[in-house]
């Protein structure tokens, strides 16, 4: 009795043991590229920031709004460390809030993007025939539309509203990773191993989930980073519109283009929101990088 | 009593990587005579290819190579500085790869790719290049030169290709022609064509043929003489026939033995236990020593040199070497 | 068992090449043409030819990864190709493949468990602990330990994954083995070991394999019955004794001639066939090989040769053969 308790804990153990040694291999690989890890840092910075927002400035009420018209276009000082908007808001409680926004924005977008545009992708390439044709004519009608427009069309069908901005953007994102997906989904039906599993007798969509969908992860994770800073910038397009975020709910990109005209008497009232987009952008494009090598088995070994 | 055409002694080649220094080939000697066909074998990862990158000096940092002596027909090979070497790379000693795809460029003519070679080596005008080019490939037993030369490699067969590039290194009236894995990636009824046309041109061109194969049918068919390589050591050395015969060498043995034939139908190949070592951190003695049958304590610490066990075939081992010269060693 | 586990009657395999504008003119190639093989239950039939000639598109046939044009596959006594799509899933567990290349025939993100198990998982529904006992169990058989279990395929060498493909194809106790060149991406130790493991295998459990490969020399050894193919069809078919002693089709001869043996004694001129292969998009009339053959005659360029019985099984499709033809 002991004896089988002990072989199954001691052959459970052994598979966690062995799946938590690839975790932690996981985990070193990554750790060993800097850039990764520093990138990682400030993304979290910035969603940390952007969650606990009205605990980490003593003007929260600023941050949603509210005008603070006797400090407005103040330099940065120690009270305002960023300085204030136009309106007299602090700067800094409205890049923390408007993290919430544009953050929101540019992982939530590309999260719907991947998750219609993948498995259409993955169905478009292993099926072929007329699945393929289907899909992928209607992900081409959706391409030769500039995506701006469409999604501008689109807000203002729905009506303006932050969450109608991100359906309509999630709608116009979709169709690239169907591309992406197919065009691996493609090559990789060649290799054997897809033909050893149908001799198994694996079913078709199980072989969809289990052998294609984990070996085309790597240029969709690609995409999906470079993504995100897009994503972010086209939100705050739409909002410029009036199609997105409505003020006074501040918005990275809204922030800019108010700022743009402050330039000269006020640079840190656009500088700063542009930054925080830029140093978003750039650390998802390195983090995506990092990840990639990671997931790999092979690379993940590798110096 | 044929001269000595190619002649390494000690040659060593190591890569430097982030894992640690991988010997890839360690401390090999041996020569090549004129006129005569040198098979190196061995398995995946022996150090075959390296050894023949080395010789042209074709081995890009991180690698280092390291030699005593590279003697072709009597020049130094070693003393040339870059530019010399690359005037006898191409024209003295030519190669042949696996894949002819690689050597032949698609996006142009059979025409443009030999004479090229040959303009640049024979310094020819273009109608004379020509027709040099014409009789090379007329000597590679291609027929109607005329209409292979206008054609794109892409039109020619694997076969076809590779006799194209054999005629490109004897354009240039290459002296030795290494040739790493010609026939693997091709038919076995093309490769009896390809191998019967370089034994011939052996005669009618004397060139002399470093064959690098890990196929032991192919060099018992064709090579006069072969060395047998073992995870970057040279082990056994020798007339063909000597060394299949009287396989000294204990992994000798075990490769022929390991090789199916109708005649053994029914009997248990023999296969040998462990791999091939990485040549990273490689172990202490001979590199055999762990898979060895017939392994004595001395092999675990020292390895053994290359000793003469019969007329020009020698043997690594100490299995060879008198216990007496043993001591020699400690 | 006097019936044959498998029997291929008049098998044919198209494909088609589209070619043109809007792919209307479309070419077609014949891969196989009319090939009748039967594979008795225990015993391994060879199939040996070069580029081209169909080797691989029959083992994919039998296997039904691919369509077939025409004909019938019969295997324990059922026409496979007349089956239902999930009366053929079910059948699967009965054929079983290992493929050529190692490196591509396992899904490079799972683990050596996961990779067994895929067939027991999706036939036989076993799970937990069990499952992965009945793993452990396929992978000692073959020759590889617990501590392989869960790590991932670049960890190994070819040889290795090989012995896993194995175990994966032995899961479900399958009654065929399709072998598509198991060793061919293998060094010749490594290649010894898998061919001594698959004899085993074979003497234990009574596995029927069929042995597709380019070289004549494993074939010889390891069947008991060798089919010759030659651009989709099969030109000579007999006891592995006779097609080795005793070929009767011209192309077999120097399929044997040119196969380099490892004893530098027996060093002889080769049979060294004329040209290349004819385009499988475009055969020559009359006898496929007809263009290369060293005794061609009138006749071969213009009749394609039937099977000649040559008495206990062996048969080869020549004019040579036939004497009445050459008589007259």
């Amino acid at each position: 009795m002991t004896s089988m308790v002990e072989r199954w804990f001691g052959s459970w153990a052994r598979k966690r043991k062995s799946q938590w040694e690839e975790y932690g291999l996981m985990g070193r690989a990554f750790c060993r590229d800097w850039l990764a890890l520093i990138s990682l840092l400030i993304i979290l910075i910035f969603i940390l920031g952007a969650i606990f927002a009205p605990h980490l400035t003593p003007y929260p009420e600023q941050g949603r709004g509210e005008p603070n018209i006797a400090e407005k276009l103040s330099p940065p000082s120690r009270e305002h460390p960023l300085g204030t908007d136009r309106m007299g808001r602090d700067g800094l409680a409205r890049i923390l809030f408007g993290g919430r926004t544009s953050l929101s924005i540019g992982f939530l977008v590309v999260a719907f993007g991947i998750a219609i545009g993948m498995p259409l992708g993955a169905l478009a390439g292993y099926f072929g025939g007329w699945v393929d044709m289907v899909i992928m004519r209607i992900t081409d009608v959706f391409l030769s539309f500039p995506a701006l427009l469409l999604a501008i069309a689109i807000a203002a069908a729905l009506g303006p509203s932050f969450t109608n901005a991100m359906i309509a953007m999630a709608i116009v994102w979709w169709p690239w990773y169907t591309r992406i997906v197919r065009a691996q989904t493609l090559s990789l039906k060649e290799r054997a191993f897809i033909e050893a599993a149908r001799g198994i007798g694996v079913g078709n969509l199980t072989i969809i989930t289990r052998h294609v969908l984990p070996n085309v992860t790597t240029p969709v994770l690609v995409q999906a980073t470079i993504d995100v800073g897009a994503a972010i910038l086209t939100g705050a397009t739409m909002s410029f519109l009036g199609l997105g975020v409505q003020p006074p709910t501040p918005d990275w990109g809204k922030m800019v283009d108010v700022g743009r005209a402050y330039m000269l008497i006020a640079p840190w009232d656009a500088t700063f929101p542009g930054l925080s987009i830029f140093l978003v952008a750039l650390s998802m494009n390195l983090l995506g990088d990092g990840i990639r090598d990671v997931l790999d088995p092979h690379t993940r070994r590798l110096g | 009593m044929s001269a000595v055409l190619l002649s390494v002694e000690d040659l060593y080649v190591r890569f430097r990587t982030y894992a640690g220094l991988v010997h890839a080939v360690n401390g090999i000697s041996f020569e090549i005579q004129k006129g005569e066909v040198f098979g190196l074998v061995g398995e995946t990862g022996c150090g075959k290819s390296v050894t023949s990158l080395a010789l042209l000096r074709l081995i890009p940092p991180p690698g280092e190579i390291e030699a005593k002596r590279i003697n072709l027909g009597g020049d130094d090979l070693l003393s040339l500085d870059e530019a010399q070497m690359q005037r006898v790379r191409g024209k003295r000693i030519a190669m042949v790869f696996q894949d002819p795809t690689a050597g032949l460029n698609p996006v142009f003519s059979i025409n443009d790719q030999i004479t090229i070679i040959i303009r640049h080596h024979e310094g020819l005008r273009k109608g004379k290049a020509e027709d040099l080019a014409k009789e090379t490939l007329a000597a590679v037993g291609l027929p109607s030169p005329a209409e292979i030369m206008k054609m794109y490699p892409h039109e020619l067969s694997g076969g076809m290709q590779q006799r194209v590039m054999i005629a490109m290194a004897l354009s240039s009236g290459a002296e030795l022609l290494i040739a790493d894995e010609p026939t693997t990636a091709l038919d076995v009824t093309i490769q009896a064509q390809i191998l019967t046309m370089l034994i011939k041109l052996r005669e009618t061109h004397g060139l002399s043929i470093l064959l690098i194969t890990h196929n032991l049918g192919v060099v018992a068919q064709t090579c006069d003489r072969v060395g047998i390589l073992y995870a970057g050591s040279l082990i056994e050395v020798g007339n063909t026939i000597d060394v299949f015969q009287h396989m000294k060498h204990p992994y000798t043995r075990a490769m022929l033995a390991a090789v199916p034939q109708a005649e053994s139908r029914g009997q248990r190949l023999v296969d040998i236990p462990g791999s091939v070592p990485s040549g990273l951190n490689p172990l202490p003695g001979c590199a055999y020593h762990p898979r060895c049958p017939h392994v004595m304590d001395i092999c675990q610490v020292e390895k053994p040199s290359l000793q003469v066990v019969g007329e020009g075939h020698t043997v690594a081992c100490f299995l060879h070497i008198p216990s007496g010269d043993r001591e020699a060693y400690n | 068992m006097k019936e044959p586990l498998v029997e291929v009657k008049g098998l044919t395999k198209h494909f088609e090449i589209r070619k043109g504008l809007f792919g209307r003119r479309s070419t077609v190639v014949q891969a196989l043409d009319r090939v009748n093989l039967s594979i008795e239950c225990g015993k391994t039939v060879g199939v040996v030819g070069e580029s081209g000639c169909g080797k691989t598109t029959l083992g994919r046939c039998i296997m039904c990864l691919i369509p077939s044009t025409a004909g019938e596959i019969w295997v324990a006594g059922e026409n496979v190709l007349a089956l239902s799509a999930k009366e053929l899933r079910d059948r699967r567990q009965h054929m079983q493949m290992v493929f050529q290349n190692p490196y591509s025939s396992l899904n490079p993100r799972l683990s050596v468990h996961n990779l067994v198990a895929e067939p027991l998982i999706t036939h036989a529904k076993v799970r937990g602990e069990e499952l992965t006992e009945r793993v452990l169990e396929l992978l000692q058989k073959v020759g590889m330990h617990e501590e392989h279990l869960y790590r991932y395929p670049h960890e190994f060498s070819g040889g290795q994954l090989q012995r896993i493909a194995v175990a994966r194809a032995l899961a479900l106790n399958p009654k065929l083995l399709v072998l598509d060149e198991p060793t061919s991406a293998l060094d010749v130790s490594v290649q010894a070991s898998i061919l001594n493991l698959l004899q085993e295998l074979q003497e234990e459990a009574n596995l029927t394999y069929l042995f597709i490969s380019h070289d004549l020399s494993i074939v010889e050894y390891l069947s008991d019955h060798i089919a010759v193919m030659y651009l989709g069809r099969i030109v000579e078919i007999g006891s592995a004794e006779d097609i080795f002693t005793n070929p009767q089709h011209p192309y077999t001869e120097a399929l044997l001639s040119s196969t380099p043996n490892v004893d530098p004694l027996k060093r002889k001129q080769p049979i060294v066939l004329e040209g290349n292969l004819p385009s499988p998009a475009a055969p020559p009339p009359g006898c496929y090989f007809h263009t290369r053959c060293p005794k061609a005659f009138d006749l071969c360029h213009q009749v394609e040769p039937q099977m000649i019985d040559l008495g206990s099984g062996h048969q080869a499709a020549c004019h040579l053969l036939d004497e009445d033809k050459i008589a007259g």
